[in-house]
């Protein structure tokens, strides 16, 4: 990832990059009513009088919101603010039945913060970037419009409206499509590790509003547009591409950046002008006055602080450091908080069944995971979350391995049946004969056999051609279906070849 | 016996709360004989006065019924049993239309009832009707209704020219006036349960912000709106605010506090106690009989045991300008959900977008004045004015709010006027919005320091008009404020009421 | 600072209240005589001075994360909510067409 540029007629440009992240904070009730907040209901459901802004209705925080969007501030290093207000944000639009959003403008409930991105996961060298996090704050989403049902109508269901967001603002700090990519997907890994969002982008669970302009390298900032929520990060990194150099066109054909909403089409992949929301940029912001600053006592920011679980750089960390794993399999493995527990179930399992320590079993487990498991999960179209095969059954076959019951490819057959059978592997073992065979008078048969059916192979080797060993061990292997002990073949092999 | 029934009955509108829960629990009346009378007057009355926006007979009927058949089975009654009431259109009262006085809510059935309200069923008194206001309690002579104006019962002697109830809450003054009601609920935002009391000669008190719950009250500015009782006495305002009072979860500045025993701690002995006389208040031009009601209720405090005590309040000439531009601007976003969407009016024109139906029903559906208010209110808060105005505003109500509590580090209550003038005839401040504005100089700044306040009636002008004393007390201390005023209360003697001329 | 007929349309606009040209005329003085008396706050001195924000001093109480606690502030209620709706159908509000 060398410094990006966009190559237009006139010269280089740079682009400069923020996101806006909008993250619905995973909670059952929402944030100022006490309605679900479960996706795919039925319309209009999961909506109060207090969602729906019936006249004389007040709002109540859910603490839940709050101590979630502490516990974020926190995992990202941030500024957290002991006293912070909640803003009405005023303006006028169907899916937002107040007339204005409860939201944080002048005191936030979170500060400054960070995020480190590893800019180039396949290159270790190209080394790490940190982008700076202007503040998070807490607000109400709002509900959402069908325009398709009707010929002259637009639909409004409110199910979403009042749903907990956290908006997380980051500084422009990013360069190129792939910096925002790298960015996004380790702020969701972060949510998804302090469990504060579910990151379902694909469920609107986490939008991005992404500011995009361009300057010459080392310029001023130039005018921004802001491309509302898009929902992606492929479409993210589309959105910025296609703006980018739309901007650059703009530009070198003399023209000028208009600040501005727009929005991207996913199927087209490029953004257009948001008429709608034109007029409404007066948002009259004041605080709530149905609402009192809120205090955060240190009993609460204590126990938010002690409830946050090992974060994704520490865990990659250990994962090199204290359990072995190779760089690559350290970062499969940290990539998803529930990846990352499946794992360590895994070890917890592998261990007691080998009686080792984790760290003795580790290096098998996540070989065999992230090359076996993820291959056969892929194979079946399946993920890690609805694999048929649990930790703990897959820390029998790992045993099996260990103590030598069985060989690495019987155990790759062995895994097969347990994906159709859900049968436990020493079961499936024991039922199909795979017992590695460790009987030395079978192995000398097997050889022998061999080594007579491939007499002019045995002549060339013996005239040095000494790669010829592997051919043996395979034709060896295969006679005796896979079960022949690895070591005892190599043995007998070695002894009779002289 | 029939003759004698026929007499109870109309002898039953001469009481008040007390004497009706009283009567009722000792079995001199049953509750269902007290909601007769008091429908049959408000019947009688509506055409004229129009303090109602819709009556309820029958609700305060079955209220009625239920008391008397928890007083038959013997179980314990409510504090407010067998009392039928007015109920202010801002309060949703489930199924039965709520306005807040505006088209814009017109025909708006809410599917739930406030917590106030609620509080009050829950205490055993029934609803004769939703009471006509300023719309979304915006005013102080009830000119701003979109459902008619209310007529005061009070006139100045034989002149037949209609006078203002006060206001916002001048349905619930001119009905406790008339006799129709036993007592009401109002709201006060900057004076609209004290202005109203003192124009109609009645009690009413605004308790501390967060006493009483605002959820499900029709919102006008959010960090001033206070329910209250309107009543004939202060007893019966006592007895009233313990049941609307109390902790609501529902309401996030709800105060977390038991509520009082003020009806039983009442107490007119003011030995040992200050009383403020704040010199701000004595403003240049101040209409004589005011002023002579404000030295005798100096005298009457004085006569209770009290040390009168000149303070200084030195924010009070900025009260109102700070009041207009933070009430406003509250009301401009409390007031944006009306949009024509998921209740009440919609205008829809011909081939009108989303946007043009918003501005054609708002158009529509919100008066001349609650229009006023919203623009002053979005002109304050738009970008550029916003430190100028609203934060300036919010600046000098802190300084106006320092101002109450360094005086009551002196003293224990603060009397004053409750309003400049005497009832005027409707119609005469209508035109100049500003000149409407100062009725409130007096309750403004209580309002803005979310103080107790209540008014007591004083005696009368030389019109033969109702004048009201205003006791302004520390935070939480309704009894403070209940004892004050019912001192003067004793003092004062006030037995007038207005002809039944309807 | 005054306001002209410019200015209050804007205002309108923002505060989506259709108004006439006829009605624009007599709000301005109306708005400016307004504007002009509150606007003596600004000879106040605030040097100092922390702007209001609780009333009556109080901080803001969190509820548990409970769906449907009080039935008076929870879902499930899609009748209730809509049964005053200008219009309503399929189980949603309905408004007009919007081009997004
Ligand atoms: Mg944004
Ligand atoms: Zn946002």
């Amino acid at each position: 990832m060398s410094s990006y540029r966009i190559q237009g007629a006139t010269g280089e440009w740079e682009v400069v990059i923020g996101l806006e992240v909008h993250a619905q904070i995973t909670t059952q009730a929402k944030l100022f009513s006490g309605s679900a907040t479960a996706f795919g209901a039925e319309p209009n459901t999961q909506v109060s009088l207090v969602d729906a802004a019936m006249p004389g209705m007040l709002p109540v925080p859910n603490r839940e919101c709050i101590r979630q969007a502490v516990r974020t501030g926190m995992a990202i290093d941030a500024q957290i603010n002991k006293w912070s207000r909640f803003d009405r944000k005023n303006y006028f639009y169907a899916d937002l039945p107040q007339g204005y959003q409860i939201s944080q403008l002048y005191h936030p409930l979170v500060g400054e913060g960070q995020i480190e991105i590893v800019l180039d996961e396949k290159n270790p060298e190209a080394g790490t970037k940190v982008i700076g996090i202007e503040r998070i704050h807490v607000e109400q989403d709002a509900g959402k419009l069908m325009h398709d049902q009707h010929p002259t109508m637009s639909y409004v269901d409110l199910n979403r409206s009042g749903v907990a967001l956290m908006e997380i603002v980051s500084r422009p700090d990013m360069r190129s499509p792939a910096e925002a990519g790298a960015y996004l997907t380790k702020l969701r890994q972060i949510l998804r590790y302090v469990g504060s969002c579910d990151g379902n982008m694909d469920q609107g669970s986490m939008r991005a509003d992404v500011n995009v302009s361009v300057r010459r390298p080392g310029e001023e900032f130039g005018t921004r547009t802001e491309t509302k929520n898009v929902n992606s990060v492929r479409f993210v990194m589309a959105a910025i591409e296609h703006e980018a150099s739309r901007q650059v066109d703009v530009l070198e054909a003399g023209g000028k950046i208009v600040q501005e909403t727009r929005l991207f089409d996913p199927g087209t992949g490029t953004t257009r002008s948001m008429r709608s929301k034109e007029d409404a940029h007066d948002y009259r912001y004041f605080p709530d006055p149905d609402l009192l600053p809120l205090e955060l006592s240190d009993a609460f920011l204590e126990e938010c602080r002690a409830s946050l679980p090992e974060l994704p750089d520490a865990k990659r960390a250990r994962y090199t450091e204290t359990l072995g794993l190779s760089a690559y399999n350290a970062a499969v493995l940290t990539a998803d908080v529930d990846t990352a527990a499946w794992f360590e179930t895994l070890i917890t399992a592998s261990a007691a069944k080998q009686g080792k320590d984790e760290a003795a079993v580790a290096k098998q487990a996540a070989n065999w995971l992230t090359s076996e498991l993820f291959g056969a999960l892929n194979k079946l179209g399946k993920g890690l979350e609805d694999s048929p095969v649990s930790p703990e059954a897959a820390a029998e076959l790992l045993s099996l391995v260990g103590d030598g019951t069985i060989s690495g490819s019987i155990a790759k057959q062995v895994l097969e049946k347990m994906l159709e059978t859900g049968d436990g592997a020493a079961a499936i073992v024991e039922r199909e004969g795979l017992k590695q065979t460790t009987d030395t008078g079978a192995i000398e048969a097997a050889v022998d056999a061999v080594l007579a059916a491939n007499a002019d192979k045995v002549e060339q080797y013996r005239g040095g051609k000494e790669a010829l060993f592997g051919f043996f061990v395979g034709q060896t292997m295969k006679a005796m279906a896979g079960k022949g002990n690895p070591q005892l073949v190599n043995q007998v092999l070695k002894a009779k070849l002289g | 016996m029939r003759n004698h029934r026929f007499e109870l009955m109309t002898d039953l509108t001469e009481l008040g709360v007390a004497a009706l829960r009283d009567g009722v629990a000792g079995g001199a009346f049953t509750a269902t004989e007290v909601a007769q009378a008091f429908n049959a007057a408000v019947e009688a009355a509506q055409g004229a006065l129009n303090a109602f926006i819709v009556t309820t007979p029958d609700a305060a009927l079955a209220a009625a019924a239920k008391v008397d058949a928890m007083r038959a089975a013997g179980q314990p009654l409510g504090k407010m049993a067998g009392v039928p009431i007015g109920m202010k259109d801002l309060f949703a009262t489930k199924g039965v239309q709520t306005t807040a006085a505006s088209k814009i809510l017109e025909g708006f059935v809410p599917p739930y009832e406030s917590t106030v309200s609620q509080k009050l069923w829950d205490a055993g008194a029934g609803m004769l009707g939703k009471l006509n206001l300023d719309q979304f309690a915006m005013g102080s002579s009830n000119e701003t209704s979109g459902f008619g104006k209310v007529i005061s019962p009070w006139r100045k002697g034989d002149d037949t020219t209609p006078l203002a109830p006060g206001g916002s809450s001048g349905g619930s003054s001119a009905a406790v006036a008339a006799r129709i009601a036993p007592a009401a609920t109002g709201t006060d935002t900057g004076g609209s349960i004290r202005q109203p009391a003192a124009f109609t000669g009645i009690s009413g008190i605004k308790p501390t912000y967060g006493r009483c719950s605002r959820w499900g009250v029709v919102a006008f500015a959010s960090s001033l709106d206070q329910a209250g009782p309107m009543a004939r006495d202060v007893r019966d305002c006592a007895i009233m605010l313990e049941a609307m009072a109390g902790f609501d979860p529902k309401d996030s500045t709800s105060l977390d506090l038991p509520v009082p025993a003020w009806e039983a701690g009442l107490n007119a002995d003011l030995r040992g106690k200050k009383v403020g006389i704040p010199r701000e208040y004595r403003v240049d031009g101040l209409d004589a009989d005011v002023a002579k009601s404000w030295d005798d209720g100096i005298a009457w405090l004085k006569d209770a045991g009290a040390e009168i005590v000149d303070i200084s309040l030195p924010h009070t000439k900025y009260a109102l300008p700070t009041y207009y531009i933070i009430a406003p601007a509250e009301a401009s976003s409390n007031l944006a959900r009306y949009d024509g969407v998921r209740y009440g009016l919609r205008d829809l024109p011909e081939g009108a977008n989303l946007q043009e139906m918003y501005a054609a029903t708002r158009a529509a559906g919100f008066g001349d004045e609650v229009k006023r208010r919203i623009l002053i209110g979005t002109y304050v808060l738009s970008a550029g004015f916003y430190d100028a105005y609203y934060t300036q505003a919010q600046k000098v109500r802190a300084l106006i709010s320092q101002d109450f509590m360094k005086a009551f580090e002196t003293v224990d209550v603060i009397l004053t006027p409750t309003a400049p003038s005497a009832a005027f005839p409707l119609g005469q401040k209508s035109t100049d919005p500003v000149e409407m504005y100062l009725n409130d100089v007096f309750s403004v700044p209580a309002s803005l320091a979310g103080l107790p306040a209540m008014s007591v009636p004083a005696g009368l002008s030389r019109d033969g008009l109702p004048l009201g004393l205003h006791v302004i007390g520390r935070p939480l201390d309704e009894q403070g404020v209940l004892n004050a005023s019912l001192a003067l209360e004793q003092r004062a003697q006030f037995s007038a009421k207005p002809g039944k001329w309807w | 600072m005054s306001v002209n007929t410019a200015d209050v349309a804007k205002i309108a606009s923002l505060a989506r209240i259709k108004v006439s040209e006829a009605q624009l005329e007599a709000m301005v003085p109306e708005l400016n005589g307004i504007l002009a008396w509150v606007e003596q706050l600004g000879e106040v001195d605030v040097t100092g001075v922390t702007p209001m924000t609780a009333v009556i001093p109080n901080t803001l109480r969190l509820r548990d994360d409970v769906v449907n606690a009080d039935p008076l502030t929870g879902g499930d209620i899609r009748d209730a909510v809509l049964a005053n709706a200008p219009v309503a159908e399929h189980g949603f509000f309905g408004v007009p067409k919007v081009i997004e």
